[in-house]
């Protein structure tokens, strides 16, 4: 039972972080059909601004603000650069650009950094056991769970409430149909890339506890990032939090109950789901 | 006479001599490069691993990161068929060859209907999966400390030197072999309707093609391919290892394949050649400087050059033709 | 024996019905054309004919043979044959192979990997002729994507009859061709051989009436009224659905 609760909230942290990161590769993956392998490469670089800034001094959600507004800015900036000359060219041109990506990201940090764990030391306020009744438990995790759902709150009402979200979906359901209305898809494309990519330092950041900060990140941790978005569905807010959480809890639960299979479960499970679920859980609606 | 049609390599209007080149300077190699012959090994592989990538993506348009899944299972099963078999390396190689198309045939039977994003990562899931297990089969596999093979007399009459340059002009015939079929398949009928395939399915289906079966038909060449270039690999240095299941292999297999220029099978040729020295090179300088250089090249490919080098080698050519032409005229 | 026989062919997606219940017969060497609003489910049918959807409902036997359960390719290869409304052709390859690649899928050719110079010589002998027919075989050696909309659509039909259709499905052939080289698509149509059963959906009048000798309307997935061009023409009904005009 204590297991249980244990990996419950392990798991529940663990998905968040992967929400908070994944949602939105999910939304620009639907959004603009682009294919982006070094979505994690943004992740990592809001969190190596942070770790720096914090080593310098600066109080943690200082650090956190402007390390998310940094890999915001790289996103607007690569989209620009990178991405735009891109939509045209292709999934296979779009799959190999991105991935070269993350092959400089991975050799420049590791010329800055070396290869050892940056450490993103957490404050002592969120530091430190909770008692949860029966047993301590780490504060920040418990932290990181409320973070998740507020933010996933907070999305929800964005896409589902206001206007920026409704032009959103009616972009990713159908993009010439929206611009036939007269939205801007293009500015629509730039902000949602940035939002994504600021919302990935963010996770970056406060997820470094679980997801370690080292210059293989975006490598590493590139198939559960993909995993989220084709199981739950390109586009789809509701499938990246669903398959996030589920995956948090499923590799979790692996880990600590059966170790020695953990690693078939995970993809054999996500082999089968994509097996009978091509487009994902919640297909887009212009899909296939 | 060659046969008409849409040039699918600009080699097709292109004199036997530039066809030779690669050939005879890889036959030159052998006599001229001693002390590198295991290296130019290394580089014959994996151009048999580019060039088989090339079908399956190139030219049908699959669009894989799991290729290291053939390259590994031919490598594993050459040097468990060697250890406790028989350890004349031709009939290994036939073995792991056919036995790796048969995974690559199941495999694709599996996972061909599906595309894009969800293709890739089943593609990747076999892979993982594959390399999981044999991390685990340390009593089959030799786990994380790999396999020691010895090889027994190539066809009964050549033995592996010491310098590898017997290895080399074993791993130069099989090339040429695979080379000579891939070349064909290219050309026929059959790569034709994958050339469209890849072009819009939509198209092939309203012909009458069965598309799924063509595709799982070279998703199983090209993995018997790779297979073959695993199992090169396991012959030559006497060695397999768990890095050949590895993810890193598939990405550098694609790496190669661009480079050199899809849908080019000599593009294969510089691909493999390139990323090798670029990264034997840079390794000495710093274990990850290669890291930096293969990608940015990788970008920059994509960005500017979407031909791969092989397109600057056509310009090259045609300036060099024309500099002819005017020097005659 | 009709060459294509379709019985109360049903499709819904959710609720909403895009087909409806519907009958068509098409003798060997038939002229119909199929007419309906926007939205009326036109290409959805041709989508139910060729195999690209399954019906909920219904049977659909072609030259006598029940094809419901066949796949797409079988139907192609048992005769069934569609161009596209919008052109669906391959892009990289020169207008002859486009052909040659139908020819070959068609003879079986387009199997072999090994020793085929003589038999895919023979499918671009074919595929010349095929364009010499049609009118693009000066055109023959060019890339799909240099040549102009009108015809590129041509090619779209050229590519069709290169398959030896017995049934024959045109979806608005002459669909965004500039008027001014609408009547070769027409002459096209014109010269198809006598004995292919054919299936037009158009929006021009003009075409549908010249070319067909029986008209179905087809609106919201269901058939209004059948019959012959100058019947259709009349029928009051068939104004109101196209007018908006409710009949007095």
């Amino acid at each position: 039972m204590q297991t249980a609760v244990v990996i419950l909230l392990d798991g529940l942290a663990y998905g968040m972080v992967l929400f908070i990161i994944s949602v939105g590769l999910t939304v620009t993956m639907g959004l603009m059909r682009v294919v982006n392998l070094a979505h994690g490469a943004f992740a990592m670089a809001g969190g190596y601004v942070a770790a720096v800034l914090v080593a310098a001094g600066m109080p943690f959600f200082a650090a956190l603000v402007v390390g998310t507004v940094a890999a915001g800015l790289l996103g607007g900036l690569s989209e620009i650069t990178i991405f735009r000359p891109l939509y045209r060219k292709g999934e296979l041109a779009q799959v190999l650009m991105t991935f070269g990506m993350v092959f400089v990201t991975i050799a420049g940090l590791t010329f800055f950094f070396g290869t050892d764990i940056k450490r993103l030391p957490v404050p002592d306020y969120l530091g430190g056991l909770v008692d949860i009744g029966f047993r301590t438990y780490p504060a920040y995790r418990l932290f990181l769970i409320a973070v998740g759902a507020l933010l996933a709150i907070g999305l929800w009402y964005l896409i589902e409430g206001s206007l920026y979200g409704a032009r959103l979906r009616a972009a990713v359901d159908n993009p010439r149909m929206a611009r036939a209305v007269g939205i801007d898809v293009n500015r629509l494309f730039t902000i949602t890339f940035v939002g994504g990519c600021a919302l990935a330092g963010f996770g970056g950041i406060i997820g470094a506890d679980m997801l370690p900060l080292e210059p293989f990140y975006a490598l590493r941790y590139l198939v559960p990032f993909l995993v989220i978005v084709a199981v739950g569905g390109h586009g789809s807010f509701k499938g990246s939090f669903v398959a996030a959480i589920t995956l948090g809890l499923i590799d979790t639960a692996g880990k600590f109950l059966v170790p020695s299979i953990a690693p078939y479960l995970f993809f054999g499970l996500v082999f089968v789901l994509l097996l009978l679920r091509p487009h994902g859980l919640w297909p887009a609606k212009s899909a296939g | 006479m060659k046969p008409l049609g849409t040039p699918t390599l600009a080699d097709d209007r292109v004199s036997p001599l530039w066809h030779a080149m690669p050939w005879l300077l890889a036959l030159a190699f052998y006599f001229m490069g001693a002390g590198y012959h295991s290296l130019g090994t290394n580089i014959l592989v994996y151009i048999l691993l580019t060039l088989s990538l090339d079908l399956a993506l190139g030219y049908a348009g699959i669009i894989t990161l799991g290729h290291a899944a053939f390259f590994g299972f031919g490598a594993y099963t050459a040097a468990l068929f060697a250890l406790h078999v028989y350890s004349e390396p031709v009939t290994g190689l036939i073995v792991a060859t056919v036995v790796t198309g048969i995974f690559a045939a199941l495999t694709g039977m599996l996972i061909l209907h599906t595309q894009g994003v969800t293709l890739l990562m089943l593609t990747l899931a076999i892979s993982i999966l594959l390399a999981e297990w044999a991390n685990r089969a340390h009593g089959i596999t030799g786990g994380e400390d790999g396999l020691r093979v010895t090889m027994g007399y190539v066809l009964g009459l050549f033995r592996f030197d010491l310098w590898g340059r017997v290895a080399y002009l074993y791993a130069l015939a099989v090339l040429f072999v695979w080379f000579l079929a891939a070349w064909s398949i290219v050309h026929s009928p059959f790569g034709r309707s994958l050339d469209g395939i890849r072009q819009n399915p939509a198209r092939m289906r309203a012909v009458g093609t069965p598309v799924w079966w063509r595709l799982v038909a070279i998703y199983a060449i090209s993995g018997a391919m790779a297979g073959t270039a695993g199992a090169l690999s396991a012959q030559t240095t006497r060695f397999v290892g768990l890095n050949t299941l590895h993810v890193l292999i598939s990405g550098i297999a694609v790496v190669m394949l661009v480079l050199g220029g899809t849908k080019r099978l000599y593009g294969a040729f510089i691909g493999a050649t390139i990323y090798v020295v670029v990264q034997d090179v840079a390794a000495k300088v710093n274990p990850f400087y290669w890291m930096f250089v293969i990608g940015g090249l990788l970008m920059a490919t994509v960005m500017f050059l979407e031909g791969g080098l092989m397109e600057v080698l056509d310009i090259a050519r045609r300036r060099f033709r024309q500099l002819f032409a005017r020097s005659r005229a | 024996m009709n060459a294509l026989e379709v019985r109360g062919l049903c499709k819904n997606f959710g609720a909403l019905a895009v087909a409806q219940s519907i009958d068509l017969d098409l003798a060997p060497g038939a002229r119909m054309g199929l007419i309906g609003p926007n939205g009326a489910g036109k290409t959805t049918l041709i989508n139910l004919l060729t195999g690209m959807l399954t019906p909920d409902a219904g049977t659909i036997a072609l030259n006598g043979e029940a094809i419901a359960g066949t796949k797409p390719e079988g139907r192609v290869q048992r005769g069934l044959v569609r161009t596209h409304q919008i052109n669906t052709l391959l892009t990289e390859m020169n207008v002859r192979d486009n052909v040659a690649v139908a020819v070959a899928e068609r003879d079986g050719v387009a199997w072999r990997m090994f020793r085929f110079g003589a038999q895919w010589r023979a499918c671009l002998a074919e595929a010349d002729e095929r364009l010499r027919e049609i009118g693009i075989d000066s055109v023959a050696g060019r890339r799909v994507s240099e040549l102009p909309y009108g015809q590129q659509r041509l090619l779209e039909i050229a590519i069709a009859l290169a398959l030896k259709p017995r049934v024959l499905l045109l979806d608005e052939p002459a669909a965004g061709v500039p008027a001014t080289e609408s009547h070769i698509i027409h002459d096209v149509l014109d010269r198809l051989p006598k004995d292919i059963a054919i299936l037009i959906i158009e929006h021009d009048m003009d075409v549908v009436f010249r070319f067909a000798r029986e008209i179905t309307v087809l609106v919201q997935g269901k058939i209004l009224t059948r019959g012959i061009p100058s019947a259709i023409a009349a029928n009051p009904e068939v104004r109101a659905v196209y007018l908006g005009r409710s009949v007095k």
